[in-house]
């Protein structure tokens, strides 16, 4: 289907059917009970899922395929969420132009960074890519304030121009960024029995842009091109003495990663019209390296689950404190719950970072594969209970 | 006709001479081994041919075009592969895939923007690996981890991508160098049948005499950097010229 062979395509639906029933999987906790905070099924982090999925995705074309590290690719995050908000500043309220526009200036801008980087290899090339990367936070904080809003950040205002809006006012009100009308962040609630399940405009936008990132991410890994990629990172020498330039096929493959982090940017800034040069810093860089390793560097899937596992960490444990741990330990003696509560206060809260760092090392030491070959593993185990005779072939990571 | 005409080469690298006053012809459709004791500069030589390495002085021409100054991609769609002493493959792939790009070089040129299509769906270039892994025997190793196959085998490979690239002359770099008798035996085999099957030329580095007299047709013999010699194999035996270099001042 789609041009995919039949593993390729079951793999889409799979992903299509679990962002389509989100709102419900991600919500299977009831309403006040004592799980509830662990829900995951409101709005504002089921958009940054999907969005952090695209961004995912997009860095994985590059390092997962040809192995370059890039430790910069904030940049074009930030590049595509300014373009996304001078859009529906100027243009229109409309996020689709803003979507647009905020890929195709992250195109423009990863081509010249590119073309710079893709000179060296290996750890040069990380740290040409990191040196682009703080200089445009730090431009982007300072120098480029008229463009970027500076520190505070480039945000809409009621008297902004949208050209295209033909002066469509609404009474007082700096307008919500929309869908021909349909604002982002509207949601259809529906409680069923204890549950309550929202389904988000934002997200169901988001989610589907995913869907068509991940079909083309599909088709980049199984063309010739992809091919192509794989072989700059598994032998580079004989690539170029069997007569194939590397330079374009590299250049392309970063220019494409790039426009993913800008479409993810644009996505940011339609879910929430608000872009800061923060989002530049090299942290964020930093987090969607880890988010790749998490999930499975060079796989499909891996990059979209690592995304989910570290926004989930990022936003629930995060919300646990002290109080909490008092309740649930409440049923021990006194002196117990102390002192349980006091080994677990540095994993929760703001030390979620810990918790995170030490899953990622077990990721790294026992799983090098991340959590796709967490799932290879679980499914081998099944698959020998139930016909012991097939012996353990392995298939490599997909 | 010479296919290869390499002309007053000189080469160093500083205080080191390591080529000097090259002059060399290969014939098209010969096999044409260059031989000298470590350190005559044989690889410096084949460096210059498939340009990783530029001359001082001197030229280098290919079928009446000049290689110098161009990158080794340039060189390779020219029509000269290079086998490494090494072998050198996409050990993270298949060995059907390793055999894939080649025919991709061949049939779409250095850089060709195909993200879109599937691999398997390009027919041609599927029937044409194919065809060169049956030609190698290595068809039943078509889903095999290039880096999991032997020594003989990933030379074998690497010999058979070249070839399907249909390159007009192909450079062999010690092709044999740490092999077992046996993988050496083999791969003059391979090479002998290439060699009657085809219209190629071959041009060897070799240190493994069997080999060079089992295969070449006309030697040339290396010493410090310049050419000694340049002859048919029987005339390379006996030679005393050729003696003193490999073993040293002659016994008087």
């Amino acid at each position: 289907m789609l041009g995919l062979n039949k593993k390729d395509t079951s793999l889409l639906l799979l992903v299509a059917a679990l962002v389509a029933f989100a709102p419900i999987l991600l919500n299977p906790f009831p309403e006040g009970s004592a799980l509830a905070q662990f829900n995951a099924g409101y709005p504002d982090l089921m958009q940054r899922f999907v969005i952090f999925g695209i961004f995912a995705i997009g860095f994985n074309i590059l390092f997962g395929l040809t192995g370059y590290l890039s430790f910069g690719h904030a940049a074009f995050l930030g590049a595509g969420s300014y373009a996304g908000v001078w859009a529906l500043k100027l243009l229109t309220i409309n996020v689709i132009p803003a979507i647009i526009i905020s890929t195709i200036v992250a195109g423009l801008f990863s081509i010249l960074i590119g073309y710079i980087s893709l000179r060296r290899s290996g750890i040069y090339f990380s740290i040409l890519t990191l040196a682009f990367a703080q200089m445009a936070f730090a431009l982007a904080a300072s120098v480029l304030t008229p463009i970027t809003g500076g520190e505070t950040g480039l945000q809409t205002n009621l008297n902004d121009p949208r050209i295209l809006d033909f002066g469509v006012r609404e009474g007082g009100n700096i307008p919500a960024p929309s869908l021909f009308g349909l604002e982002m962040g509207s949601s259809f609630q529906l409680p069923v029995a204890g549950w309550l399940w929202t389904f988000n405009v934002g997200y169901y936008l988001s989610a589907v842009l995913m869907l068509i990132a991940f079909y083309i991410a599909i088709r980049i890994f199984r063309s010739p091109f992809g091919m192509m990629l794989k072989a700059v990172k598994s032998n580079q020498q004989r690539l170029n003495y069997t007569g194939l330039n590397t330079r374009p096929y590299m250049l392309a493959c970063f220019v494409i990663s790039g426009m993913y982090a800008g479409l993810a940017g644009g996505l940011m800034v339609a879910m929430d019209p608000l872009a800061g040069p923060e989002r530049m810093q090299w942290t964020a860089s930093g987090e969607v390296v880890l988010m790749s390793i998490l999930g499975g560097v060079g796989t499909l899937i891996g990059p979209v689950l690592g995304a989910g596992f570290i926004k989930y960490f990022e936003n629930i444990f995060s919300k646990i404190n002290d109080n909490l741990l008092h309740q649930w330990f409440a049923f021990m003696p006194d002196g117990i719950e102390n002192v349980l509560v006091a080994i677990i206060h540095p994993f929760i809260g703001k030390g979620w970072h810990l918790t995170l760092g030490l899953m990622f090392m077990a990721v790294i030491i026992f799983l090098p594969g991340g959590l796709v070959e967490l799932g290879q593993r679980i499914g081998r185990l099944f698959k020998r209970r139930k016909s012991d005779d097939t012996s353990g072939q392995t298939t490599p990571a997909e | 006709m010479s296919i290869l005409e390499v002309k007053g080469v000189n080469k160093r690298f500083g205080g080191l001479q390591a080529l000097g006053d090259v002059n060399l012809s290969v014939q098209e459709n010969s096999v044409h081994a260059i031989i000298g004791p470590n350190g005559a500069g044989k690889s410096t030589l084949l460096n210059c041919l498939v340009g990783k390495l530029i001359p001082d002085t001197g030229s280098v021409m290919f079928d009446g075009q000049s290689v110098l100054g161009r990158t080794p991609y340039e060189i390779n769609q020219m029509g000269i592969s290079r086998v490494f002493q090494t072998p050198e493959i996409f050990g993270d792939l298949t060995v059907m895939e390793n055999m894939m790009i080649p025919c991709f070089a061949k049939r779409d040129g250095a850089f060709e923007m195909n993200a879109w299509g599937s691999v398997l769906g390009q027919k041609d270039i599927v029937a044409h690996a194919e065809h060169v892994l049956e030609d190698m025997n290595m068809a039943d190793k078509r889903q095999m981890m290039a880096s999991s196959m032997s020594r003989g085998d990933k030379r074998r490979l690497e010999i058979g991508m070249c070839l399907a690239q249909e390159p007009r002359l192909l450079l062999l770099d010690e092709p044999t160098a740490g092999m077992a008798r046996a993988d050496t035996n083999n791969t003059i085999d391979l090479l002998k049948e290439i060699k009657d099957k085809r219209d190629i030329t071959i041009a060897i580095i070799e240190h493994d005499m069997h080999v060079v007299f089992s295969l070449a047709e006309r030697i040339t013999v290396l010493a410090q950097g310049t050419p000694l010699v340049e002859d048919v194999p029987e005339n390379i035996k006996g030679n005393p010229k050729v003696r003193e270099a490999y073993l040293g001042e002659a016994q008087v």
